[in-house]
């Protein structure tokens, strides 16, 4: 059994796929849904077909060159499971799906969590877009963090 | 009590409703039942047992488990967790044995109501059910006995897995205000009457096909119905399961779907502060859904050394900070009148606590949610042969794969038929509706029925779905050999 059914925290090793640099500088939907659950929403979401499945239960794969990062499927996804990053010089982009009150606005500071919801420090809120009633938040952080952070807490 | 803001749900505040508990006025909302308006007022404590004298609260929260019987207008054992709340109305805490009643009886005679299929139970599976059949051409009684329609799904504030087809990526409370408003279509062709409220309460004998007593409830008292039908369909859901611990019946423990329903539905906050306990789906999701409701989650315990839930649904709760101990369990909850606090303790890998390893919580209220069983109390009444089935969660109806059980023309469907998801449910219930339909003579293509079996089939096909499957395939199994 691997160590996350028992901690319910993703490791790298447990991520099947891992975009290159360049694939990060022009941006893609990055998908923390490993298991074999009956689910495939965001298959249908996508309007470049980036996201693909061999059945219903296979866990989604994510043609990093096709998808153009236009988050559709991050407000899609019943898991709240995917997120889109994208990465220039220092800085990364997480946009990830919210469902809490208060809505953190564009050009405030958060507390930037990471999958054990620990603050790894500031992150700063860049666009906030309404997915019908989940919502769409892209925080800016340190580039070095583009692979931990994954939630937001607004400062109170 | 009351949450105002949330995330998903509007709880702007509605109309008030005053009522009177034990000589004191109380403010109750348009929308809540009288359990839901009484905890908003901080009221937990409804009823006091009637073998240790100690005060109890509500557990299931939708009709089941009788813990929440009051009186109401002098009328004893009013189930409070799905009485519409009335303005004005009189509420008392019964004591002992309940006090006849003082009301006067409705007086009424019985009503006699004749229909081509009988749906007991309007969750997804109920709905999908009255649907397919009334398409078909039958003539469709569908009868539930919570105030609104769609079983489970109106608390179910979060977006559906599956397909698209079973509309993944809807929230449940969506999904079931589309149910229905297909449902209303159907009601004003006239093919499909609905009855809210009212409990289908046994079988009756009858000269021809089916017969059932339902009782309607109207202002807290009875109107007794005589239904008549060729056939019926129970999708009457399941009931959460209890734990044993020391403490357990104390005002502040409760199902994890009832705290579900008082949030979700009614808008009511069940504590401030929470302990969970069960990390399969029900566990990860109501837990997040109390943060949701800005509610604070000590932490949820399982039992089993693995979190039996989707990893999402884990993923979501813990980047929010709160952790999951797998191999730990309660081992009591504490409290004057409710609950106060809970210890909650390690298991070796014999599922034993270890002893040294026991943690005080301090909470509030605790939440189970350790399975659910099966409802079969009115299948097993008619007579349809039922078999315990642990994959199923318990004892269920045997039944074929048209969902028809022992008897003819009475179908099973949803999770009184198996313990497993609103998508099977969905399909479960469509598939019986069809086969009702055709086995009264109404004409159903073959494709139909086959169509619905392919897509229950591939829901199943994964490693969540193994349980159910496996169950399924031994129902069907034990229903043939009975048939043979
Ligand atoms: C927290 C939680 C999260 C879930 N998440 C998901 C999910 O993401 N995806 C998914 O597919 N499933 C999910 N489920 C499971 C899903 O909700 C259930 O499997 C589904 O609701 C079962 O449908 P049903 O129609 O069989 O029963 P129910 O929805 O329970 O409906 C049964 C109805 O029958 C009525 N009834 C019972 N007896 C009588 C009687 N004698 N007379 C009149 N009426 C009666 C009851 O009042 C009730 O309304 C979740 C469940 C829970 C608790
Ligand atoms: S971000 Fe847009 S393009 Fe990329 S996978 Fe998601 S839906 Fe497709
Ligand atoms: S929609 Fe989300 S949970 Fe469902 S398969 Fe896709 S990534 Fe996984
Ligand atoms: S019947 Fe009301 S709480 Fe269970």
């Amino acid at each position: 059994m691997p160590e996350y059914t028992r901690t319910g925290v993703l490791t790298r090793h447990d991520l099947l796929q891992m975009p290159t640099d360049k694939q990060l500088e022009k941006g893609v939907a990055f998908i923390e849904c490993v298991q074999e659950i009956p689910c495939n929403p965001c298959v249908d979401a996508c309007p470049v077909h980036a996201i693909s499945m061999k059945d219903i239960n296979a866990p989604p794969c994510v043609d990093f060159d096709r998808c153009t990062s236009c988050t559709k499927c991050v407000g899609v996804c019943p898991g709240l499971a995917i997120f889109v990053i994208k990465v220039k010089e220092d800085k990364a982009w997480i946009t990830l799906p919210y469902e809490f009150l208060p809505v953190p606005a564009v050009g405030t500071c958060v507390d930037a969590l990471d999958r054990e919801g620990n603050s790894r420090g500031p992150g700063k809120v860049t666009r906030v877009v309404k997915a019908k009633k989940t919502m769409l938040v892209t925080i800016e952080v340190n580039r070095s963090l583009a692979m931990d952070v994954r939630h937001l807490r607004v400062q109170a | 009590m009351r949450i105002r803001h949330h995330p998903i749900l509007d709880f702007s505040a509605r109309e008030p409703l005053p009522f009177t508990f034990n000589k004191k006025i109380i403010a109750g909302e348009e929308g809540d039942t009288i359990a839901s308006a009484l905890h908003a007022a901080g009221i937990k404590e409804l009823t006091i047992s009637q073998t240790y004298h100690t005060p109890r609260g509500f557990f299931c929260g939708i009709g089941k488990c009788s813990s929440c019987l009051m009186r109401v207008n002098g009328v004893p054992n009013v189930r409070t967790c799905i009485a519409p709340l009335q303005k004005n109305i009189i509420v008392e805490r019964q004591h002992e044995f309940a006090a006849l009643p003082t009301a006067p009886f409705t007086g009424r005679g019985k009503r006699t109501i004749t229909t081509d299929v009988l749906v007991v139970g309007a969750g997804p599976a109920g709905l999908c059910a009255a649907l397919q059949a009334a398409s078909h051409g039958a003539n469709v009684l569908l009868v539930d006995e919570n105030p609104r329609l769609g079983g489970q799904l109106i608390k179910q504030t979060h977006k559906f897995f599956g397909s698209l087809q079973e509309r993944a990526g809807t929230r449940g409370i969506d999904i079931a205000t589309e149910l229905e408003a297909d449902i209303k279509k159907y009601e004003q062709t006239g093919k499909l009457t609905l009855m809210a409220e009212s409990t289908v309460i046994g079988a009756y004998e009858a000269a021809e096909g089916y017969r059932f007593g339902l009782v309607k409830r109207i202002n807290y008292q009875t109107q007794l119905y005589d239904i008549h039908c060729g056939a019926a369909i129970l999708a009457c859901g399941a009931m959460e399961n209890m734990l044993l611990f020391p403490g357990n019946d104390l005002p502040g423990v409760y199902g994890a779907g009832a705290v579900q329903t008082l949030m979700n539905v009614y808008g009511v906050k069940p504590g401030e502060n929470v302990l969970m306990v069960g990390a399969g789906n029900v566990g990860l999701i109501v837990s997040y859904q109390l943060l949701q409701a800005g509610i604070a989650v000590d932490r949820v315990v399982e039992a089993a050394p693995v979190i039996g839930g989707y990893h999402v649904h884990a993923a979501k709760l813990r980047r929010c900070g709160v952790p999951i101990y797998t191999s730990h369990s309660i081992q009591e909850v504490y409290g004057e009148s409710s609950v106060e606090g809970a210890v909650v303790v390690q298991l070796d890998s014999h599922w034993k606590p270890i002893p040294g390893t026991e943690e005080d919580v301090a909470c509030d209220t605790v939440c189970l949610a350790v399975g659910l069983t099966p409802s079969t109390r009115l299948l097993s009444q008619i007579g349809v042969p039922l078999e315990y089935i642990s994959e199923a969660g318990g004892f269920v109806a045997l039944h074929d794969d048209t969902m028809q059980t022992g008897k003819s023309r009475i179908y099973v469907a949803g999770d009184a038929s198996g313990i497993e998801e609103a998508s099977t449910a969905m399909i479960e219930g469509k598939i019986a509706g069809c086969a009702a339909a055709k086995a009264l003579g109404y004409p159903v293509k073959p494709e139909t029925l086959a169509l619905f079996k392919e897509e229950v089939a591939k829901l199943r096909a994964g490693p969540f779905g193994e349980k159910p499957r496996q169950a399924k395939a031994k129902i069907e199994a034990k229903a043939r050999e009975q048939h043979a």
